[in-house]
C-alpha cells in the first residue's frame, strides 16, 4: 500500500510542477536559513573540552563592597570578574582540589633574533602549574613548569606549534632562549595542537573563539615583571590597584574535582574560607560561595552574543511564514483534488487512507525541500565562514546537522500537510460525485 | 468599490482559508516592519561621516619595544621622515582615530569644581594635526605652536592638568552652552582651564553606535609620548597604496625595535569597523526579501485555488450578467479584506516583536510611522499576488455555468 501511496504522490506532484517547486523552494528557504543560524550556535555552544568538562569547576566567591543605592555592578551576569590575587593564593595554596590553577591572559611582544623577522605581539596566557595536566594539554616536546618554578619567578615559556615552527623552524626551541618584552625566557616545552572552541579557560563575558595563546609562562613571573593583562580588572575601595591587591579582582581560578563527593567537600571547604575571612572584616556581601560545572560557568559568561541570537530567532520567524505559505499551497492543492478523494472514497477508500496518502506527499515535498535547505544552509555556512568574527572557523556541518536538517524539514512539512490533509479527508464521497 | 456583502458571506463559509491568510500576512506585517526599522538604523550608522579627509588618509600604528628612547624625540625623528617622502603632503603623530575602536573618553566640566554634563572623545597629536585629518574649522582658529605641552603618560597624565586650549566639535559645544557662541569658554579636561579656541564642523568618537553622542569629541594640544602611537599621512588618493608601503619601509629603517601594526587606509578602517554591520544589512535585506517572496507565494496559492473552486459560480455570475471588471474586482476586494485583518493584526504583532527586541537588545522604540507604510506594501503585494489569479478568474468565459465540468 505505502508504495502505492509513494507512486500516487509521485504522480501529483509530476502533474504540478511550478507548484510543487515552489512549495520546495518556500521549505528550502526556510530550512536552509534556520539550520545555518542552528549550527552556527551549536559548534559555537558545544563542550571544548570532551571528557574533561565533568571535573573542571569554577569556584567564584563575591569579595566586593555591599552595593550602594544607583551604583552600576560591574562583573560577568551577577558575579565578579574573578578573584582578588590573596585569594586565589589562599585557595591555591589550600590545595583541596584535585587540581588547582590561578591564570590570566595578556599580549607580549616577542622580539626575534633572526634579521629577518620584524618584532611581532602574540597572546599570551600566565598560568600556574597545574594549568597542563589539568586542562589536558599535549606537547609536542618538553613540559610545563614545576610548582617550584612558580615560587621562584623562573623565566621559563612554553610556545604553541605555530610560533614555535616561526621562530625556530623545523627543529624545536627546547632549551634556546626567546625575547618577550625586555626579558629572555628559556624555552621548556612547545605544545603539540590544541585549541579548544569556544576558548574556554579565558575570561570573558561573552565566548572567546578563534586563535588566541601563542605564549604560557608562570603567572607570578609575568606579575614580577609587570606584564599588563587583558580582560577586566575590577578594584573598589581608596587601596592601590595593583596585581596583589586585596580589592581588585581579575584572577581567574579553576579547579579539578574528579567526583561528586570532592564537590561536596570543596563547597564546604569554600564555605569554611568565607567564614574565616569573615574575621578579617573581607566579603561584607556574605554571598554564598559558588562552585560552577564548567558547561554550567560558560553559559554563564553567555557565549553567543545578542546579535547572533537574534539572527536565529529571525531566521525561525522566516521558517513559520515559509511553513504558512507551504500550509496554504497544499491545501490548494489537495483540495484542487476533491473529485479524485471522493471517487477514491466511494471506491473504499477509508479516511485514515486519505489522510496517510496526503501525509506521504508532504513529506516527499518535505524531503525533497530539506535536500534543497541542506545547499541553502551549505552557502549560508560559506558565508558565515568568510565573514567577520573568530567563531567563523567554526562554522561548519557535522553528520547529525546534516540529518537534522532533512529531519527538520520532512516534520515541519508534515506539520504543515496536517491542516490540508485532514480537510481532506473530509471530502464528502457521494456529494462531490454529485456536484460533478 | 463593489458590496462587501456578499464578500463576506462567501468568506464565513471559507473561514479556515481566510484565517490563514490574514496570518500570513500578519506574520509578514510585524517581522518585516522590525526587520526593515532595524535595516534603517544599521544603516544610517555605516553611513554617519568622520568628519576627516577619508578618501586621503593613510595610518600605521607604531609600538616601539626599545623602552630607553625618549619617545617626543624619535615621534619627531619619524615624522621627518614620513614627511620627506615624496608623495605625503602632511603628516602628524596621533592618539586615537575616529572608527579606530579604542580611544580615550572623560567628562568636561564647564567649571573647576562642577560635574560634567557629558563624555567626550579626547583626541591629542602633534601639530598640524588639524590640517592632516583635513578637519573643517567653523569658527576659531588652529592650536598656535606655544599651545602644545606633553602629555606625559609617566606623571598619570599629567599634561591634561596644564593644557590650556582646546577645539571642540560642533555637537558637542551644543550641549555644554546651547545657543552660545563657545570660543573663549573654558572646559576643565584636567584640573586647569583649557579655552575653546576652535569649532570644527564634526568629527566622529573613535566607537560610533547607533547612539546620538557620535560627535561629542574634542581635540586637546599634548604631545603624545606613548610608546604606541599611530602615524597619520595624507596625500592623493591614488597614491595611498605606495605611500603606505614607502611608510612602513621608511619607519622600520629608522629604527626595527618596534611593532607596525594596523597598515591601512582610513577608508579600509572605515570598512573593518563597519564589517559586522555590512553584513548584517545585507542579512536583513535578504530576509525581509524572502519573507515578503514566501507570502507572495502563499497568498497567490491560495487565490488559486479560490478561483478554481469557484469557477462555476464565476460562470453563473458571468451568465447573470456580471462584467469581467465585476469578477476581477470582486476577487481584489476579497483579498484587500483579508490582508486587512492581517494587517490589523501585524500592526499589534510588530509593536509586540519591537516592545521584546527593546527589552532583550536595547533597539529604541519602531518609529510609528513604520506601521502605514508596512500596512501598505502588504495591501501592494497582497493585490500584485491576486492579480494572475484574478485576471484568470475574469476570462472563465459564462458559458461555464452550463457545462458539467
Amino acid at each position: 500500500m505505502l508504495g502505492y501511496y509513494v507512486d500516487l504522490a509521485w504522480r501529483s506532484l509530476k502533474r504540478t510542477p511550478i507548484l510543487t517547486a515552489l512549495m520546495v523552494l518556500a521549505i528550502g528557504l526556510g530550512i536552509g536559513a534556520s539550520m545555518t543560524m542552528i549550527t552556527v550556535l551549536h559548534v559555537m555552544s558545544g563542550d571544548p573540552a570532551p571528557g574533561l568538562s565533568s571535573k573542571l569547576f569554577v569556584p567564584m566567591l563575591d569579595p566586593r563592597p555591599v552595593l550602594e543605592p544607583g551604583e552600576k555592578q560591574y562583573g560577568i551576569n551577577g558575579t565578579p570578574d574573578g578573584f582578588t590575587w590573596p585569594d586565589a593564593l589562599n585557595l591555591l595554596q589550600a590545595s583541596r582540589a584535585d587540581r588547582q590553577v590561578v591564570m590570566a591572559q595578556g599580549v607580549v611582544s616577542v622580539r626575534p633574533r633572526r634579521a629577518d623577522l620584524h618584532p611581532f605581539f602574540v597572546h599570551s596566557e600566565y598560568a600556574t602549574s597545574q594549568f597542563f595536566a589539568m586542562f589536558g594539554v599535549p606537547f609536542r616536546a618538553g613540559g610545563g613548569w614545576t610548582a617550584g618554578q612558580d615560587r621562584e619567578r623562573a623565566r621559563v615559556v612554553v610556545l604553541n606549534s605555530k610560533l614555535d615552527h616561526k621562530l625556530f623552524g623545523n627543529a624545536t626551541g627546547i632549551g634556546r632562549t626567546v625575547r618577550l618584552h625586555n626579558t629572555d625566557f628559556r624555552v621548556i616545552g612547545v605544545l603539540d595542537d590544541w585549541n579548544p572552541q569556544p576558548i574556554f579557560y579565558h575570561q570573558a563575558r561573552h565566548g572567546v573563539y578563534g586563535e588566541r595563546d601563542q605564549v604560557f609562562m608562570p603567572l607570578q613571573t609575568a606579575m614580577e615583571l609587570k606584564y599588563p593583562i587583558n580582560g577586566h580588572f575590577s578594584c573598589w575601595g581608596d587601596g592601590n590597584d595593583s596585581y596583589e591587591s586585596p580589592d581588585c579582582t581579575w584572577a581567574q581560578f579553576w579547579v579539578e574535582l574528579d567526583d561528586p563527593v570532592k564537590v561536596l567537600a570543596y563547597q564546604r571547604f569554600l564555605d569554611g574560607y568565607l567564614g574565616a575571612q569573615h574575621a578579617h572584616g573581607r566579603f561584607p556581601r556574605d554571598a554564598r560561595p559558588r562552585l560552577f560545572g564548567m558547561m554550567d560557568w560558560l553559559m554563564h559568561e553567555d557565549l553567543i552574543p545578542g546579535n547572533l541570537k537574534m539572527q536565529m530567532w529571525l531566521a525561525i520567524g522566516f521558517l513559520i511564514v515559509c511553513m504558512l505559505s507551504v500550509v496554504a499551497l497544499l491545501l490548494a492543492k489537495f483540495l484542487r483534488r476533491s473529485g479524485e478523494i471522493s471517487v477514491r472514497r466511494a471506491l473504499g477508500a477509508r479516511r485514515r487512507d486519505i489522510f496517510t496518502q496526503f501525509g506521504i506527499e508532504s513529506a516527499a515535498i518535505g524531503a525533497a525541500g530539506g535536500l534543497l535547505g541542506l545547499a541553502v544552509a551549505e552557502l549560508g555556512l560559506w558565508s558565515v565562514r568568510h565573514g567577520p568574527g573568530g567563531y567563523a572557523t567554526l562554522a561548519t556541518m557535522d553528520l547529525p546537522m546534516v540529518v537534522g536538517t532533512v529531519v527538520l524539514a520532512i516534520v515541519a512539512s508534515l506539520l504543515a500537510g496536517l491542516l490540508p490533509a485532514w480537510r481532506a479527508c473530509l471530502v464528502q464521497p457521494a456529494l462531490q460525485l454529485k456536484v460533478q | 468599490m463593489m458590496e462587501v456583502q456578499p464578500i463576506l458571506a462567501t468568506l464565513r463559509h471559507h473561514k479556515l482559508i481566510a484565517a490563514l491568510l490574514a496570518l500570513l500576512v500578519a506574520l509578514t506585517c510585524g517581522i518585516v516592519c522590525n526587520v526593515a526599522f532595524m535595516i534603517q538604523r544599521q544603516a544610517a550608522l555605516v553611513r554617519l561621516p568622520s568628519g576627516v579627509a577619508e578618501n586621503e588618509l593613510v595610518t600605521i600604528e607604531s609600538v616601539s619595544l626599545g623602552h630607553d628612547r625618549n619617545a617626543v624625540v624619535q615621534h619627531k625623528a619619524d615624522l621627518a621622515a614620513l614627511r620627506a617622502l615624496p608623495e605625503v603632503r602632511n603628516a602628524a603623530v596621533v592618539a586615537g582615530l575616529p572608527l579606530s575602536g579604542s580611544g580615550w573618553s572623560m567628562g568636561v566640566p564647564t567649571g573647576p569644581e562642577s560635574e560634567s554634563p557629558v563624555d567626550a572623545s579626547a583626541y591629542y597629536g602633534s601639530p598640524g594635526e588639524l590640517a592632516t585629518l583635513g578637519l573643517k574649522l567653523v569658527a576659531g582658529r588652529d592650536f598656535r605652536a606655544d599651545e602644545y605641552v606633553p602629555l606625559d603618560r609617566s606623571h598619570g597624565v599629567a599634561g591634561l592638568d596644564r593644557v590650556p586650549a582646546a577645539i571642540i566639535t560642533r555637537a558637542l559645544a551644543e550641549r555644554l552652552w546651547p545657543g552660545q557662541n563657545p570660543l573663549g569658554k573654558a572646559i576643565y579636561p584636567g584640573k586647569g582651564a583649557a579655552r575653546i579656541v576652535g569649532v570644527v564642523d564634526r568629527l566622529l568618537r573613535p566607537n560610533a553606535d547607533s547612539g546620538s553622542d557620535n560627535y561629542l569629541s574634542m581635540l586637546l594640544p599634548m604631545l603624545p609620548n606613548d610608546r604606541d602611537v599611530t602615524y597619520v599621512l595624507r596625500t592623493a588618493p591614488q597614491d595611498r597604496a605606495r605611500v603606505l608601503k614607502q611608510a612602513s619601509a621608511a619607519l622600520s629603517r629608522l629604527d626595527d625595535d618596534r611593532v607596525l601594526m594596523n597598515k591601512q587606509t582610513f577608508s579600509q578602517m572605515r570598512a573593518a569597523y563597519f564589517q559586522s554591520n555590512h553584513r548584517m544589512i545585507g542579512l536583513l535585506l535578504a530576509s525581509a526579501l524572502g519573507l515578503l517572496f514566501v507570502a507572495a507565494l502563499g497568498i497567490t496559492g491560495l487565490a488559486n485555488f479560490w478561483v478554481q473552486q469557484r469557477t462555476r459560480s464565476i460562470g453563473i455570475r458571468r451568465a447573470l450578467g456580471a462584467t469581467r471588471g465585476n469578477i476581477l474586482n470582486y476577487f481584489q476586494t476579497e483579498n484587500f479584506l483579508i490582508v486587512t485583518v492581517g494587517v490589523v493584526l501585524g500592526v499589534l504583532l510588530a509593536i509586540g516583536l519591537n516592545l521584546l527586541l527593546m527589552s532583550h537588545y536595547q533597539l529604541p522604540r519602531l518609529p510609528l510611522w513604520y506601521l502605514p507604510v508596512g500596512a501598505i506594501a502588504l495591501w501592494v503585494l497582497g493585490q500584485l499576488a491576486v492579480l494572475a489569479p484574478a485576471l484568470r478568474a475574469s476570462h472563465v468565459p459564462p458559458v461555464v455555468a452550463t457545462r458539467s465540468v
